[in-house]
């Protein structure tokens, strides 16, 4: 009976030694990807602002921003080959925005915009990519939300062409 | 008359889907059997009903009936008869309509294919199926009835979005909510499984059809709506990283992930706990997927409308399943004992290895998609999390996926030996570095990463066809023999052979894009013509037209090399005059698997167009891999092991055997 039983036990002491072996490196490949994931958000994401939240460090860090707001009614002016320039206003501040491409079939005057890019060091923010998703009731959610809880800040009510979700 | 029936028919699907998620679970606690038996022939009666009313609504489109808000407010008396009929499911309340439609279809699949399942087992999956379908009717019938009417009537429909009047809506969002809720089915097994406290091999034999089912109509969705994207939004990209692509994306990993562990689990009866889990947590991505697209919660340019209201509602349903799924999980769960035992290096690793890598880029996916989400509730700050996250965390996540890719067919199961199998994996280690050397030659080594990825590319493609070859025989088989045995091989490992190849041709097509596409962005004026990859692209003059519901500018261009025409090729801007919209019809011209992608812009005062045209070198590869790996899914569904034999009685046998040893050790 002895043999069996040390045999026995060996294997036991085994088969716990590999458990806690694969339970400490599945930990070691969960602390992994948790960091992956942080480093790549913080490394990554990118802001979502309107012209009135720019702030100084914005312009200066080259960051990957979204800027939202209208486009302003006038400002839309085509120069050498595809590039394109226009101000995006919040109705309180603007800003001048470049971008070279095809704009999208719903890029309109004076209609909402999100364009993606970052600030040059002239301080003109140039898109690599320009987002128009509505028709005429809709304005993309991040920026009515924005520029709603702005003029709740100033208390200002001014606002044309006011933002509103479509109806259902 | 017709539209109330419709609704009236939806309403008895309710009614008789609570009846079936009612009755047959009361039977199941008391034993009745004829109470557990009705759940087969309830299931196949909703899921009549949802299709008589999904019908009735699909007729007041077809007939154009404004006095329905539906129709009224997504349709239009002069648009194409198909576009009125695929329009039914381009907004809201006819895409859930649609949704209920097919998860009832594959309640009525399980009643009428599962005659060989166990009744008890049979009946708690119908009943769990029935819940989902009892809770998502009652959502329809009280935030988003698609019957409600108008009154007065409309004179005239305000149209479909414009840019879903294409060929793209017939097949994407039906192909993807078949993957996504054909995923019902395996949570529901899971869920009966629990109930019952019995999971064992046939329970992997049970889900895995399933599994391998909606895994192929979610790959079909994914890739048709890909393609789709590329060739309308006239942006050039082909995945945007949009938070509804991003909710797709989350159960096709976790699916893909389900579909290796439930081969672990009926081949070696090991991995209960996790495929039982894996069931679960993919169904719970479907469902989350469907609250992220329906809610509106997040900025996408898929989400139709926004309603609070529903948002909630959805939220509340897919807080109600997951939560109570997860919590019959945790009571279960521990009751249910592993027996497949295996050492380190051996098939079962692989797939284990395969799983935890899936998973882990599921979740970076899923942090990515609810962060800004849960900044902006904790902070107010707004941020967006695109491209250059996913690119990163998947990239760094799919690159020690793909190297082991090749390696887990070529171990045996329980035990494996590296050794041998890197042995024979010298041809797919060859063509990768040649494919590597190759490419940087070509490039004059400027492109190291590029090339690397697809010498990478090339180590999956080869290393699926090592495993066909070295199944084919040794060294000194001859060639005849090694025909018959390929012919002879189980369409299972063909299935193997041609998902892993599908991998690696999308990541060849992603990486050849990625590192060696070229684009020109410019005026050009009738006549003029453009350099790009070694052809000349000549703009020839535009035309205008109108057409049944919108107005076309045509923009004609030839490709010419050295002079000689190699072809034509037409983009055009339309101009929808119900809308007042615009869409964008890009020019595709085929090289090979390489592509011409020319995006028209504005016209200018000289009479000159701005045009963006891209040069996209094997962008094809990219959903040809895609076709491969369903190709790959329906040889594994068709496998003639699959077919033969009734799965219950035989497989319990030997697992119940094998456990005995350890049982023994455990008791000793």
């Amino acid at each position: 009976m002895q043999a069996p039983q040390t045999s026995l036990n060996l294997y036991l002491k085994r088969r716990r030694r590999r458990r806690i072996i694969i339970i400490i490196s599945g930990l070691c490949f969960m602390v992994v990807i948790v960091a992956l994931i942080f480093y790549a958000l913080q490394d990554k994401a990118g802001f979502f602002r309107i012209p009135s939240d720019i702030t100084a460090a914005d312009k200066i860090s080259h960051r990957l921003l979204r800027l939202g707001g209208y486009v302003e009614n006038g400002s839309v002016k085509r120069e050498t080959g595809a590039n394109i320039r226009f101000y995006v206003t919040d109705f309180h501040h603007k800003q001048e925005v470049r971008f070279n491409g095809i704009l999208p079939d719903l890029f309109r005057e004076g209609q909402g915009v999100i364009a993606e890019g970052r600030f040059a060091d002239n301080g003109v923010f140039i898109a690599d990519r320009v987002l128009a998703k509505h028709d005429e009731k809709y304005v993309p959610k991040d920026v009515a939300d924005r520029i709603k809880a702005a003029e709740g800040r100033e208390t200002k009510n001014s606002l044309p062409g006011r933002a509103v979700l479509p109806d259902k | 008359m017709i539209i109330e029936c419709g609704h009236f028919l939806l309403i008895l699907a309710l009614a008789v889907s609570l009846y079936q998620a009612v009755v047959p679970l009361i039977g199941w606690f008391c034993g009745d059997i004829i109470a557990m038996r009705s759940a087969r022939f309830t299931a196949i009666m909703v899921f009549a009903l949802v299709a008589l009313s999904y019908a009735a609504l699909t007729y007041a489109y077809v007939i154009s009936d404004f006095s329905v808000m539906n129709v009224a407010q997504n349709s239009h008396s002069e648009k194409p008869l198909f576009f009125k009929i695929t329009g039914v499911w381009g907004n809201h309340e006819g895409s859930m309509l649609l949704w209920v439609l097919i998860l009832t279809f594959f309640s009525a699949l399980v009643a009428v294919f599962g005659k060989n399942l166990p009744l008890n087992l049979a009946a708690l999956v119908l009943v769990c199926q029935s819940f989902i379908a009892g809770a998502f009717l009652a959502f329809i019938l009280f935030t988003s009835n698609p019957f409600a009417r108008l009154l007065p009537p409309a004179l005239q429909g305000r149209d479909l979005n414009p840019v879903l009047q294409d060929v793209g809506l017939a097949l994407h969002p039906p192909m993807l909510y078949l993957g996504y809720v054909g995923f019902s089915v395996c949570f529901s097994f899971a869920i009966a499984a629990l109930l019952c406290g019995r999971v064992d091999a046939a329970f992997g034999r049970w889900v895995r059809p399933w599994a391998l089912l909606s895994w192929f109509c979610l790959t079909w969705g994914i890739t048709a709506g890909s393609y789709w994207a590329y060739y309308e939004l006239g942006w050039g990209g082909y995945w945007f990283w949009d938070p509804v692509e991003n909710a797709s994306l989350m159960p096709w990993l976790s699916g893909t992930a389900l579909l290796h562990s439930a081969l672990v689990l009926e081949k070696r009866s090991a991995l209960k706990i996790w495929t039982v889990l894996l069931a679960i947590i993919t169904f719970s991505f479907s469902l989350l997927g469907t609250f992220l697209v329906r809610s509106g919660i997040l900025t996408s340019v898929h989400s139709f409308a926004t309603d609070p209201a529903r948002g909630l509602a959805i939220l509340a349903i897919l807080g109600f399943f997951i939560g109570c799924a997860l919590l019959l999980f945790a009571f279960r769960a521990p009751a249910i004992k592993n027996s497949g035992l295996f050492r380190p290096v051996s098939r079962e690793s692989a797939l284990i290895l395969n799983n935890l890598f899936l998973m882990a880029a599921a979740a970076t996916v899923l942090a990515g998609t609810l962060y800004p989400l849960l900044v902006e509730s904790l902070t107010g700050e707004k941020i967006s999390v695109g491209a250059p996250f996913f690119n990163l965390t998947i990239g760094a996540l799919f690159l020690p996926l793909l190297l082991i890719v090749p390696f887990g067919p070529l171990l045996g199961w329980k035990r494996g030996d590296i050794a041998a199998a890197a042995e024979r994996l010298w041809l797919a280690f060859a063509a990768a570095i040649a494919a590597f050397a190759l490419t940087l030659y070509l490039d004059h080594g400027k492109a190291v990463l590029a090339a690397a990825g697809i010498g990478l590319a090339f180590w999956a493609i080869f290393g699926a066809l090592t495993d066909l070859i070295s199944k084919s025989g040794g060294w000194k088989t001859p060639l005849s023999a090694r025909a018959r045995r390929l012919k002879n091989l189980p369409a299972a490992f063909w299935g193997t052979a041609f998902a892993h190849m599908g991998l690696g041709v999308s990541l060849f097509g992603i990486i050849a894009v990625a590192g060696f596409e070229q684009e020109y962005i410019g005026n050009l004026a009738p006549g003029q013509a453009v350099d790009l990859a070694g052809n000349k692209v000549v703009f020839d003059g535009y035309k205008s037209e109108n057409r049944d519901n919108f107005q076309e500018n045509r923009l004609y261009f030839t490709i010419k090399h050295q002079g000689k025409i190699l072809g034509q090729v037409t983009a055009s801007r339309r101009f929808f005059p119900s809308q007042n919209a615009q869409t964008t019809e890009t020019g595709l011209f085929n090289r090979g698997f390489s592509q011409y992608y020319i995006a028209p812009g504005d016209y200018n005062k000289d009479g000159s167009a701005v045009l963006h045209i891209w040069w996209k070198p094997n962008v094809l590869c990219i959903w040809l891999g895609g076709l491969l790996m369903m190709t790959g899914a329906v040889l594994s569904l068709a496998d003639r092991r699959r077919q033969r034999g009734a799965p219950a009685g035989k497989k319990v046998k030997p697992a119940a055997g094998a456990n005995l040893p350890e049982r023994v050790a455990r008791e000793a």
